[in-house]
């Protein structure tokens, strides 16, 4: 059973993200990597990008794929983990601490109000 | 969707179904890596009942596969094997495929699952023009048979108990692991009886199993609980794709189609031009004379990067760089930790050491022509 952690925010396209104050991170869930299987390659946005939300914002490669990760919401990079770069296998074994992807300075906080809680996360993963 | 005898093994062991050439296959179980990196070190266990099996058998079956197969039959004895391929008149490669001599006047074929119609249609037709069509029976079994593969370097360790006493057809063995790499023998085994080859697609030693449909449950069963001690775990699609493509072994419809020949793939020496008229024969005997246009190679990347793919484009590099190529298979190798594949280039660019550059999402990431296989076993 996939681990969806209560105080976070999540994507229907199965990222989630962590505010505090108006910096938000963002990874890819637990149920995103277990789908994906072993991760052998991550791309991680250039700090001071500008994203939009929804816009393809880092990509992650297993064995057999590449996927392509969405920003849940708007704003400015500010940081990007280059630790699960130098090591993608982080995502899959600490998805939801050492293996987030970048920190964005929100430019529309009223975006998390469309996200999704965990439970109904929870609800769209099939895991009630 | 079509699925194999052992369907409902790979539901229970939790594998990870895709679609594959019409079937509903695992890609994996628990992890791609994991089980492509057993293989290597110790055992995997494989269902290969997609694959198709024809019989040919008659006093007409080896001069009937002599003409329509790239390789010397002849050159079997009973009890062989040998890795063969079949052309079109263009020298095109129709399949690529294993031919066993199980009796005197008896061969069994193993083709490739998504190529089953096209070689049977394309057997069917060349024995309707065969001068001796009545001394030859062909039977596609593809539906009656299951197979299974066992992998690895400890396969030897726990095979002979699954299938104990001496062959009771092919070669005469007394023990499953007196087989010599492309022997093939039968055992008898729940009643009914197995054929065990030699033989694999991973670089590693191991056996093949081709059993009838309603035994290889067992046969599975027997293989997967004797292996356990011996570090055996199921292994999927994803890392049969992985071992090939690190020893280099081509898979049809990546490196093998009707419009590429065996002397462009670097598959040559199983082209037995000396051995009189086959189908494709003065196209091969051309191009092997003057050199093919374009040539199979093999290729590292050089640092860290997102895995090739197929149909990345291949570039040349330097000043007047141009695109070369295409990717036919890449992955990230497991067992070297890089990205691997093997392209199609001109023959100027093939050589052993050539730099690349493989265009991974509009940028280019330097790579290796690199030598056959990849990955070779540590000593």
């Amino acid at each position: 059973m996939a681990n969806v952690p209560t105080d976070l925010k999540y994507a229907k396209s199965h990222e989630w993200v962590r505010v505090a104050g108006d910096v938000a991170t963002v990874g890819i869930t637990d149920h995103a990597q277990h789908e994906l299987t072993d991760l052998v390659f991550v791309e991680v946005p250039e700090v001071g990008r500008t994203i939009k939300a929804g816009d393809v914002c880092a990509v992650v490669e297993s064995v057999k794929t590449a996927s392509d990760i969405y920003s849940p919401v708007s704003g400015v990079v500010t940081a990007a983990n280059t630790l699960v770069v130098a090591d993608p296998a982080l995502v899959n074994s600490d998805p939801y601490t050492a293996g987030w992807f970048y920190k964005i300075k929100l430019s529309n906080p009223a975006e998390l109000n469309a996200l999704l809680s965990a439970e109904q996360y929870k609800a769209q993963i099939g895991g009630a | 969707m079509k699925h194999t005898p052992l369907y409902a093994v790979h539901q229970k062991l939790g594998g990870k179904l895709i679609e594959f050439g019409g079937w509903e296959m695992p890609v994996q179980y628990t992890s791609i890596t994991d089980e492509h990196l057993a293989v290597r070190k110790a055992a995997g266990l494989f269902d290969i009942s997609h694959m198709g099996e024809a019989l040919v058998s008659g006093a007409g079956a080896e001069a009937f596969l002599n003409q329509t197969l790239t390789n010397d039959v002849r050159k079997l004895a009973v009890g062989q094997g040998q890795y063969t391929l079949m052309c079109n008149e263009r020298g095109g490669v129709i399949d690529d495929l294993y031919v066993y001599r199980l009796a005197a006047q008896e061969y069994l074929l193993i083709i490739n699952a998504s190529r089953i119609e096209a070689d049977v249609a394309w057997l069917e037709k060349q024995l309707a023009a065969f001068p001796r069509h009545t001394e030859v029976r062909l039977q596609n079994a593809s539906d009656a048979l299951g197979a299974v593969a066992v992998q690895g370097p400890r396969v030897v360790e726990f095979i002979d108990g699954c299938f104990p006493g001496s062959s009771n057809g092919g070669t005469s063995v007394a023990r499953v692991t007196d087989l010599k790499k492309n022997q093939v023998a039968s055992f008898g085994f729940a009643g009914d009886r197995v054929w065990v080859s030699r033989t694999g697609y991973t670089g590693e030693d191991g056996f093949e199993v081709v059993a009838p449909g309603q035994i290889i449950e067992t046969v599975w069963n027997q293989l997967f609980s004797a292996g356990q001690t011996h570090g055996l775990k199921p292994a999927g699609l994803g890392a049969r794709d992985t071992l090939r493509t690190e020893v280099c072994y081509p898979l049809y419809g990546h490196e093998l189609d009707e419009d590429t020949t065996p002397i462009e793939a670097g598959v040559g020496f199983f082209v037995a031009l000396d051995k009189g008229e086959f189908i494709g024969r003065s196209v091969l005997a051309e191009q092997k004379a003057k050199g093919p246009s374009k040539k199979l190679v093999a290729f590292k990347m050089t640092d860290r990067s997102a895995p090739p793919r197929p149909h990345y484009p291949i570039w040349s590099t330097g000043p007047g760089a141009a695109k070369i190529g295409e990717v036919a298979s890449g992955t990230q190798s497991p067992s070297l930790g890089i990205g691997v594949g093997m392209g199609y280039v001109p023959p100027r660019f093939a050589r052993t050491g050539t730099p690349i550059e493989i265009e991974i999402r509009g940028k280019r990431a330097p790579a290796v022509v690199a030598p056959k296989p990849i990955y070779r076993k540590p000593d």
